[in-house]
C-alpha cells in the first residue's frame, strides 16, 4: 500500500462525483430537506419529536447514502473492467478500499456538517454535548455504509440487483436501532439481533451527544469504526486478483 | 541462458465447466509482434487473461520475464488492453491518464507522450463518455503504454478503427517491438495477420499453426493467410 495510490483513488473518486452534478447535489441537499421535513411535522408538538428523532436521523442518512453510492459506484468498477486493470496494476486492495473510504468518509463530512448545521441554528435542535462529535459519529457511519456497500457489490450482476441491498440490508436496521420500539423494550431475541447490528450503536452514540453534555461515546463509536474495519476486511476478500 | 518473454507449455483452462484451452505450448519473443488469430469464441481473450494472471488456470504453466504469470513483480512491467475499453466513462481522457499513471507511479510526461502515441491530444480534454468506440479503445492503449511495460498485450485493439488509423497502430507496435518489448496482439481479422512477425493460428482452444507469415504461406502453399487457415483446418478434419 502507499499514500500516492490510496490519494489517487480517492482524488478520481471525488471528480467523478464533481462530475455527476445532480448526484453531488442530492447527496448535500437532500439530508438537509429530510431534516427540514421532520422538524416541520413536529411543528404543533414542539414537546417531543423533532428533538428525540433528529439525532437517530442524523446517524442513520450518511449510512444509507454511502451504502447506496458506493455499492453502485464499485459495482461499475466490477463490470466495467476498470477494477480487473486496476488490480493488474501494482496496487494494493488496501489503496483501493481506503481511497474509496477516504472520498466518501469527506462527502460525508460535509453532507453532515450541513445537515447538523441546519438543525441546530434553523431547526433549534438542542445538542448538549460537542458537536463535533455528532460529525466524528457521522463519518464513521459513513465509511462503516461505504465498506459494506463495497462488499454487498460483489454479490450484484447489475445495478438494479446492488440497489435492491439497500432495504434489505437498511430497513431491519432502521427498525431495530430503537426509533420505534426502545432496544430495551424490544423482544429478547430481536433486542439480541439489534445487539449486532451496526447502526443500533450509531444511533445510540448520536442520541447521547445530542442529550448529554458529557458524553460517553467512545464505546459505541469504537463499536461502529469495528464494524466499519471488519467491512473494509469483508470488502478486500471480494476484490479477487484472478477469475475464473 | 536467454530470457524470453512469455512462455507457455501445456496450458488448460476451463471456463464455465467447459475446456476452453487444450494443453497450448508456444512462446512470444521480446522484440517482436507476435500476431494471435482465430475466429470469434476460439479462446484469445482467455489466452491472454492467463498471460497476464487475471485468469485462473487448470494445468499447464505460463511464465513471464522468468516468473509465473500473475507474480507480484509482473504487475508493473505489464501493459495490457482488454477487448471492451476498460476506462473511466465520466472521466476526461487525461483524467483517466493522469490517474492511472499516479496508480503506477510513472511521471506526468507520460501522459502526454501516450496521448500523441494514439493520436487523441486533441480530445485530452473531452469526457471519454462523448468519444467515438475507436477513440474509447485508443484511451484504453495509451493507460496502458503509461508504465513503459516490457510486455504489451492487446486484445483485438483494431476492431472499429479507419484504416489509416489502423496502420499507425501497427506501426507503433512494431516501434516498441523495436524497443525492445514483446508484442502479442489478437486479431479475428486475418487479413491483419500480414502485419505480425510471427503469428500464431488459435482454433477451438488448439494452436493450429505457429509460424512467420511466409513460412505458413509456403507450408500450405495458399495465397493469403485467410486461405491457409481453412486449408489447416480442413487438413486437421481429414
Ligand atoms: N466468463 C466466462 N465464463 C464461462 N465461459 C466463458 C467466459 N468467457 C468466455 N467463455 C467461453 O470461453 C470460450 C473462449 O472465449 P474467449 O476467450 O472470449 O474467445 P475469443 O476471445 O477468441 O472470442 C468461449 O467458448 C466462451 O463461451
Ligand atoms: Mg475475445
Amino acid at each position: 500500500m502507499s499514500p500516492r495510490v490510496t490519494l489517487a483513488v480517492a482524488r478520481r473518486v471525488l471528480i467523478q462525483l464533481r462530475r455527476d452534478r445532480r448526484t453531488l447535489a442530492m447527496l448535500l441537499v437532500l439530508p438537509c430537506l429530510i431534516m427540514a421535513l421532520l422538524w416541520w411535522m413536529f411543528q404543533d408538538k414542539p414537546s417531543f419529536g423533532f428533538g428525540a428523532l433528529a439525532p437517530a436521523l442524523l446517524a442513520l442518512i450518511p449510512f444509507i447514502i454511502m451504502f447506496l453510492v458506493t455499492s453502485v459506484t464499485t459495482l461499475r468498477e466490477r463490470t466495467s473492467g476498470t477494477l480487473e486493470r486496476l488490480l493488474a496494476m501494482p496496487m494494493g486492495k488496501g489503496d483501493f478500499l481506503l481511497g474509496y473510504a477516504l472520498a466518501f468518509g469527506l462527502v460525508a463530512a460535509v453532507q453532515s456538517a450541513l445537515a447538523v448545521t441546519l438543525s441546530i441554528w434553523a431547526l433549534d435542535l438542542d445538542v448538549h454535548g460537542p458537536v463535533w462529535m455528532l460529525l466524528a459519529v457521522a463519518v464513521v457511519d459513513a465509511v462503516l455504509g461505504s465498506a459494506l456497500g463495497l462488499f454487498v457489490s460483489a454479490f450484484a450482476r447489475t445495478e438494479f440487483q446492488a440497489v435492491q441491498f439497500t432495504p434489505a440490508l437498511v430497513i431491519p436496521q432502521i427498525l431495530l436501532c430503537g426509533l420505534f420500539v426502545h432496544r430495551d423494550e424490544l423482544p429478547p431475541f430481536l433486542h439480541g439481533v439489534s445487539d449486532v447490528l451496526p447502526l443500533s450503536y450509531a444511533v445510540d452514540a448520536m442520541r447521547k451527544v445530542s442529550g448529554d453534555a458529557d458524553p460517553a461515546v467512545w464505546g459505541d463509536l469504537g463499536l461502529v469504526a469495528a464494524f466499519a474495519l471488519a467491512a473494509l476486511v469483508l470488502g478486500a476478500l471480494t476484490l479477487r486478483r484472478q477469475s475464473e | 541462458m536467454m530470457k524470453s518473454g512469455v512462455d507457455v507449455s501445456d496450458l488448460r483452462v476451463v471456463r464455465g465447466g467447459a475446456e476452453v484451452l487444450h494443453d497450448l505450448t508456444f512462446s512470444v519473443e521480446p522484440g517482436e509482434v507476435t500476431g494471435l488469430l482465430g475466429p470469434s469464441g476460439c479462446g484469445k481473450t482467455t489466452l491472454m487473461r492467463a498471460i497476464v494472471g487475471v485468469q485462473r488456470i487448470s494445468a499447464g504453466r505460463v511464465t513471464v520475464f522468468g516468473e509465473p504469470a500473475g507474480a507480484a513483480s509482473l504487475r508493473a512491467r505489464i501493459g495490457y488492453v482488454t477487448q471492451a475499453p476498460s476506462v473511466y466513462d465520466d472521466l476526461t481522457v487525461e483524467e483517466n491518464l493522469v490517474f492511472f499513471a499516479a496508480v503506477l507511479g510513472v511521471p506526468r510526461d507520460r501522459v502526454d507522450e501516450c496521448l500523441r502515441v494514439v493520436a487523441l491530444e486533441p480530445e485530452r480534454g473531452r469526457v471519454v463518455r462523448a468519444l467515438s468506440g475507436g477513440q474509447r479503445s485508443r484511451v484504453s492503449l495509451a493507460v496502458a503504454l503509461l508504465g513503459e511495460p516490457a510486455l504489451i498485450v492487446l486484445d483485438e485493439p483494431t476492431v472499429g478503427l479507419d484504416p489509416v488509423l489502423r496502420k499507425d497502430l501497427w506501426e507503433t507496435f512494431h516501434r516498441l517491438a523495436d524497443e525492445g518489448a514483446a508484442v502479442f496482439v489478437s486479431s479475428h481479422v486475418m487479413d491483419e495477420a500480414t502485419r505480425c512477425d510471427r503469428l500464431i493460428l488459435l482454433r477451438e482452444g488448439r494452436i493450429i499453426a505457429d509460424d512467420t507469415p511466409p513460412g505458413l504461406l509456403e507450408k500450405t502453399g495458399a495465397e493469403d493467410i485467410e486461405t491457409a487457415f481453412l486449408d489447416l483446418v480442413a487438413r486437421a478434419a481429414s
